[in-house]
């Protein structure tokens, strides 16, 4: 047997490898070599992403929105989308190339993907139209949320403060009164019977 | 022969129970389950050649996993449901467990089936399933808890049965290698402090996992309940990640790298990020806090019989250890009681409560809290609401609130 190992499994051809390991890092580790514009990509998207997504990533009825959300983090209504919310262009050519279009994925060659990219970035405008997306001028592109995110701090802002001997007896100054029912809303599939009799 | 529906049932349970209460009734006239025959008294039933693979009585038609349309663009990149509500003790079954998919169910050959170990490693290799099962094995019961489940719940009350609010949860048992064995075998370089896993679906799911977790009590899993995985929970292998996210278990699992850093891939950054109220999201926000809910009654199990004897049962679990203790209250939190938990208590794993009540057919609002192992006591939705706001989507692990009405229905409700 191997050493530290029970010798099973065989060793790993490089193009093998090279087949299934299209994952992209933050700092480039992974990108293909290629490139694309934003014209090669429109012509891309209203082809193979529009019909979902919408002409300018504004999305097709319950799909992905793509493009704008600009500023509505904080707002109650927040719009996620590549431009608004997304920190890392890595993410944005991995995840092209690996699942989309959907039902169809993996049928994108790296030009295609980088097209499609420098793209989605002019509709969120972050780039010109003029602009060129390669795995050389990737490091140029910063995402306008890059900063948004931060480690789990769950442990400092809650596991602490939520660790106590709980009330057991007159814990509440008042009754509880009920604020919000479900059944007002109506929304749970199968309730057309009155509630509470179980649903179908 | 014609099923009867599960309304019927709980009617005709209503009209015995309404003669019970007020204590042990006399019944009026004889009841004919008793004086006449029925066919299976009487007539065969089917030899033991019918039913090669059992299913369900016929009579529990209705214990079924349920979806919600409007909450997804289709069906492919989308949930369903575990019906709670039905289910007792604290193992899912497998054709109940829910699915959560985002390129639907993938087809596996096993036979065609690899998983690859590559990046920071000694030797880079490549296992088929045949390879995996000659591997030291172990059993274990772990929950798997979906990211969002009861997310449709953070603006307040939304959907009506705890299918519906907490059923994005399974239990079972695996049957799998520890991930430390896999990756020893490959040689993880002194620089690999990351794992990236993938899956073999159309949708090439990857999550970035931290080495020590990974070495810790990751398994990579063939069996779940003593058989092989079904389909929807990633037949032949999955990736079983105890106390974390669903997300991360990655399904029809094919490939792990290991790297020095985080891969911040799709899944880990537009998805499964937490956006706070200030417009700025936490992220890799791995374990499942503490939490329970009452099964029985809820909403799509409401009191049928009657004032008198009244069994309140649920199930609790934390990402972080085991749930010693759960409380709950029939008034909305003003007195609360201990539960007695029953069954097996094992770390991050479901766990079953009872609180039996002599119900006096006055209406209550019913709420469980569990404390987990740690000490933390599982917080309201409007404790998490102000550090976290309305809009993070996940790790909704607040107190549920039903309000049960004197006729024993239950509706799902939010309470001051």
């Amino acid at each position: 047997s191997r050493d530290g190992g029970f010798g099973l499994g065989r060793a790993a051809l490089p193009e093998e490898v090279a087949a299934w390991d299209i994952d992209v890092r933050p700092d480039g580790q992974g990108l293909p070599r290629g490139s694309g514009d934003v014209a090669t990509g429109e012509e891309i998207w209203v082809e193979t992403c529009a019909m979902c997504h919408g002409d300018f990533g504004e999305a097709v009825g319950r799909w992905p929105q793509i493009a704008g959300g600009w500023d509505t983090l904080n707002r109650k209504d927040p719009v996620k989308t590549v431009g608004s919310y997304w920190p890392y262009l890595s993410t944005v050519i991995d995840y092209v190339h690996r699942a989309m279009p959907f039902g169809n994925a993996q049928s994108l060659e790296p030009d295609q993907v980088y097209a499609l990219t420098a793209y989605i970035l002019y509709l969120n405008n972050v780039v010109d139209e003029d602009f060129v997306l390669s795995d050389q001028t990737f490091a140029e592109v910063k995402m306008p949320n890059a900063d948004g995110f931060f480690m789990d701090d769950r442990p400092e802002t809650e596991l602490k403060e939520w660790t106590y001997e709980p009330c057991m007896e007159n814990c509440k100054e008042a009754p509880a009164e009920i604020v919000m029912r479900a059944a007002v809303l109506d929304v749970t599939p199968g309730t057309d019977e009155a509630a509470g009799e179980g649903q179908r | 022969m014609k099923t009867p529906t599960r309304r019927a049932f709980l009617r005709g349970a209503a009209v015995a129970g309404a003669a019970l209460s007020g204590g042990r009734a006399m019944a009026q006239s004889a009841d004919p389950a008793i004086t006449e025959l029925r066919p299976w008294m009487q007539q065969l039933g089917e030899g033991v050649d019918a039913r090669p693979y059992g299913h369900p009585s016929q009579y529990e038609a209705h214990v079924v996993r349920r979806n919600v349309p409007w909450l997804t663009a289709d069906p492919v990149s989308s949930v369903n449901f575990t019906p709670l509500h039905e289910l007792d003790g604290i193992i899912t079954p497998n054709g109940l467990c829910f699915e959560r998919h985002h390129a639907g169910i993938a087809e596996v050959d096993p036979a065609e089936h690899r998983l690859m170990i590559n990046g920071l490693v000694e030797r880079p290799l490549v296992f088929t399933m045949a390879d995996l099962m000659r591997f030291p094995r172990v059993n274990r019961v772990h929950f798997l808890e979906c990211a969002a489940n009861s997310g449709m719940e953070w603006a307040g009350a939304q959907l009506n049965g705890c299918q519906y609010t907490h059923g994005m949860i399974h239990n079972v048992m695996y049957t799998g290698v520890p991930l430390r064995l896999l990756l020893e075998e490959a040689g993880v370089k002194a620089a690999g402090t990351w794992l990236l896993a993938e899956g073999a679906d159309a949708a090439a799911m990857t999550r970035s996992i931290p080495m020590e977790k990974a070495l810790d009590d990751c398994l990579v899993a063939w069996k779940m309940n003593g058989e092989a995985l079904r389909p929807e929970q990633g037949y032949p292998v999955r990736l079983v990640v105890p106390g974390w996210e669903g997300n991360m278990w990655v399904k029809w699992l094919r490939r792990l790298e290991v790297g020095d850093q985080p891969w911040e891939q799709r899944e880990e950054t537009s998805k499964y990020t937490d956006l706070l109220d200030n417009g700025r999201a936490r992220k890799f926000t791995w374990e499942m806090d503490a939490k329970s809910v009452i099964t029985s009654p809820s909403p799509q199990a409401p009191i049928t019989h009657g004032k008198g004897p009244l069994v309140i049962t649920g199930v609790a679990w934390s990402g972080r250890g085991t749930i010693p203790r759960v409380d709950v209250t029939t008034d909305g939190g003003m007195t609360w009681h201990q539960a007695r938990m029953s069954g097996p208590s094992m770390d991050k794993s479901m766990h079953r409560f009872y609180l039996e009540i002599d119900w006096d057919g006055a209406p209550m609002l019913l709420q469980s809290r569990a404390m987990d192992s740690t000490g933390y006591v599982q917080p309201t939705k409007d404790m998490l609401r102000k550090v976290r706001g309305e809009n993070s989507i996940y790790h909704n692990n607040g107190i549920q609130t039903w309000a049960v009405n004197a006729n024993g229905e239950a509706e799902n409700v939010e309470i001051s």
